[in-house]
């Protein structure tokens, strides 16, 4: 391993910063972090700062259902494109798979709707998960700092309520964000009914504050809160024998000859067959869009978080809302290289890690809702020049991160921050002695299919939830409540789904909508080679690409 | 601002027998990619928390077999590299609801468990550095609190399984026992059953109806007028 001219890690130039880091340690200890932003001061800094206040990011979408919604570039390219099958081509009078529910991905939100779809009755040999990779290869299961639920005397649902509010800018739908906080306490008791092992101290749960919660309402698994909560979801699901297709993308929802939704065409990303499914209820649990890169951003997402679910759903006449808005992490991996954009998940400052600069100087407030923590990271980096530059020419500001051990005792970082300690340890730093080198990350989609408060698309038969859908957070959410959603709209699909699918019927079954966009396409004169879903990401060298043959057998 | 370019060092790795050369400092993951290879298996959230990466390895001259995830492990000179993205071990099913505490449930459902050897290859296959034979001898002695902590940080990539000569299914068998104590040995705090009763019973209607109705300059006033919980006053505590 080359470790040439690295110090605990670090090269030996970020030594003097680090030292400034640790000699301003003790006074920022004692004073405290900066005050928070009053809310002119947070239009302010994100205006100046933020992506997403970029106007050149973006651009209008010139055909479907939400004809003129500003997305960005990356976004209106995987929605402005051919499918990636011929539509005619398909033979769709041999049905592969007769199911009741079909539910098209195998992340959170995906196993809490079969789950629930089989509660209100549903046999699990009538339900059919289909997934692109893993049965459990999704964002969910890597949620480090937490879940929202108020649920303490001094906290309600309906100050939730406002934290969510005005954490997304009041652009939220009301109506779910309702839904979100009136449901958070069952979830969390659902949680552990089958098992889930939160943080507990003396038989309470341990509660923090997160970005923009004016209670603390985070109830964690340490810093595996996502591993902790889906893989004991999965394996109930398990238990349940609820059967899962992996390896098995959608590629194009059906729908029937009425327009109803009725299953998906999915591809077998092995032996590359097409099959058609048919179902009476399709719940669309497909996650987020981080590998497809929003303005080049480097991110935290799983490796098929492709919004494939978008693209389809909108192809089948699903309305999208609020799909302008990004949410980047504060806190991603800056250095070492080998983990860039990895999470450093927020839990770090609400144990007491603050941001600080070159010089160690605290500049931020370090529970900002995370579109204003981020854009005065990005500040700090490119605008004030008192960022610390990596060897690739990134730059990042540092978490004070043995600040956390320094507040609650020795020990309290390794033991409430595995999974980071674990992660910066395999690159030979410690964090419970150094800091840690972090910037921004690409890693939600704020918005995405829009959605009433049961999980219902405006395509009838078609229900949605956890990332894909939006509408819960506006235009941006707050740490904790992306938990939250996969369980309370998983669930809330589910249980739609399963009603629905007890007294719907399924007429012939149809590609239509995909000839029909196809002419669309033509009509707004879009002129391109591209197609989507893309379903995986390419990240072989440009040099690679242009110099293979294909599928040669 | 601090700055210092470095230079492009390239190293040679073995992907199942066939050399590539890839720059210094990328994950193996990325090593493989930048040599050619596109993931179908073998990648999954690439932060280290799914185990779909499992990966074994050993240097030139070096009998002995390594343990990595691809997507946490910087690719070094000399690996010659393999990926076990699938372990076929099946899992025991059983009924959270039903569970018997007076007996020894996980030797139950898990047999095997007994013919552990104390070998300690399960430990050392581990890239999340468990120490997985002390679970499996927790679980032996009926000490599902013990198992359940000691396993936390189990990933289920399955190397553990893979590397076992006893045929133990530890990484499910471990599952099992965390779900136990969360139900069972981990009691519910009465103040999350008070407030579901006080949901039940409507007490936030009102004022949730009265939210979901108010304009946005309302919301703004509302919201400006909150008062923040001091982080050290409330529940939260340090473990």
């Amino acid at each position: 391993m080359s470790k040439k001219g690295l110090i605990g890690g670090y090269p030996a130039y970020m030594r003097e910063s680090i030292e400034k880091v640790e000699a301003t340690r003790s006074r920022r200890l004692k004073e405290g972090p900066p005050p928070p932003m009053s809310p002119k001061e947070r239009e302010a800094i994100l205006e100046r700062n933020h992506p997403d206040y970029k106007p050149e990011g973006k651009r209008k979408l010139a055909l479907g259902p939400s004809a003129g919604e500003p997305v960005p570039h990356e976004v209106a390219d995987i929605i402005e494109s051919h499918s990636v099958i011929d539509p005619r081509a398909v033979d769709l009078s041999k049905v592969d798979y007769d199911v009741d529910v079909l539910v098209i991905g195998g992340g959170g939100a995906g196993t809490v709707a079969a789950i629930f779809a089989h509660e209100q009755g549903i046999p699990v040999d009538r339900i059919l998960i289909v997934t692109k990779l893993r049965h459990g290869d999704c964002n969910s299961i890597m949620a480090q700092g937490g879940i929202q639920a108020a649920d303490r005397p001094q906290d309600s649902p309906a100050i939730h309520y406002l934290d969510v509010m005005g954490g997304g800018h009041y652009a939220n739908k009301p109506e779910l964000v309702r839904a979100l906080v009136n449901d958070a306490p069952g979830i969390i008791r659902w949680h552990e009914d089958i098992g889930v092992m939160y943080d507990k101290v003396d038989g309470e749960y341990v509660e923090a504050h997160g970005g923009g919660t004016s209670r603390m309402r985070m109830h964690s698994a340490k810093d595996y809160t996502g591993k902790e909560t889906f893989n004991s979801i999965r394996d109930q699901a398990r238990n349940l024998d609820i059967p899962v297709l992996e390896f098995f993308p959608a590629v194009e929802l059906l729908l029937d000859k009425r327009g109803h939704a009725a299953g998906a065409v999915v591809y077998n990303i092995e032996t590359e067959e097409y099959r058609i499914i048919r179902a009476k209820a399709t719940v669309l649990a497909t996650g987020g869009f981080g590998r497809i890169h929003i303005q080049g951003f480097p991110t935290t997402n799983h490796y098929g978080a492709t919004a494939d679910g978008l693209v389809m759903a909108y192809r089948a006449g699903a309305n999208i809302i609020d799909m302008d808005s990004v949410q980047y992490h504060p806190t991603g991996v800056a250095y070492p290289a080998a983990i860039l954009g990895q999470l450093a998940t927020e839990k770090l400052r609400t144990q007491g890690a603050m941001p600080v600069n070159v010089d160690g100087e605290a500049f931020v407030f370090p529970l900002e809702p995370r579109d204003v923590e981020s854009s005065a990271i990005i500040e700090e980096c490119w605008v004030k020049n008192n960022g610390i530059e990596t060897p690739s020419g990134l730059r990042g500001v540092w978490l004070d991160t043995p600040m956390i051990d320094q507040v609650h005792g020795k020990g309290t970082l390794k033991k409430a921050l595995a999974a980071m300690w674990t992660m910066w340890h395999r690159h030979d730093i410690d964090i419970t002695v150094d800091p840690a080198l972090v910037y921004p990350t690409l890693h939600y989609q704020n918005g995405g299919v829009e959605i009433d408060a049961n999980g219902y698309t405006k395509v009838p038969g078609l229900f949605a939830g956890g990332e894909c859908e939006g509408g819960v957070h506006g235009k941006n959410r707050l740490m904790g409540n992306s938990q939250l959603d996969y369980n309370v709209f998983g669930r809330r699909a589910g249980i739609s789904a399963g009603k629905w699918a007890k007294s719907a019927k399924v007429d012939e079954l149809s590609l239509q909508h995909v000839i029909d966009y196809e002419k669309e396409l033509e009509r707004a004169g879009i002129d391109t080679d591209r197609k989507a879903p893309i379903i995986l990401p390419d990240y072989r060298p440009q040099a690679v690409r242009e110099h293979t043959l294909g599928h040669l057998l | 601002m601090i700055s210092e370019k470095q230079e492009k060092e390239m190293i040679r790795i073995h992907v199942m027998g066939k050399t590539y050369e890839v720059p210094a400092g990328l994950t193996i993951m990325d090593a493989m990619e930048y040599a050619g290879y596109r993931f179908t298996r073998g990648a999954g959230c690439r932060s280290g928390f799914c185990g779909a990466c499992s990966t074994v390895y050993r240097y030139e001259g070096d009998y002995r077999l390594q343990f990595a995830l691809a997507c946490q492990e910087t690719a070094a000179d000399g690996m010659y590299l393999v990926q076990l993205p699938f372990t076929p071990a099946p899992r025991a099913k059983y009924d959270i609801e039903k569970i018997n505490l007076k007996e020894n449930v996980l030797l139950q459902y898990y047999p095997e468990i007994a013919r552990c050897v104390s070998c300690n290859t399960c430990t050392k296959a581990c890239p999340q550095d468990i120490e997985v034979m002390d679970y499996i001898q927790a679980a032996l002695r009926g000490d599902i609190a013990k198992t359940a902590e000691l396993s936390f940080d189990c990933i289920q990539c399955g190397l553990c399984s893979m590397r076992c000569p006893a045929d133990i299914k530890h990484y499910h068998m471990a599952q099992m026992a965390r779900r136990i104590y969360g139900r069972y040995m981990s009691p519910v705090p009465q103040h999350l059953e008070n407030r579901l009763q006080e949901i039940a019973d409507g007490a936030f209607d009102a004022e949730l109806d009265k939210l979901v109705n108010m304009s946005r300059e309302e919301l703004e006033e509302a919201y400006a007028a909150r008062v923040s919980e001091e982080a050290s006053a409330g529940s939260e505590r340090s473990e």
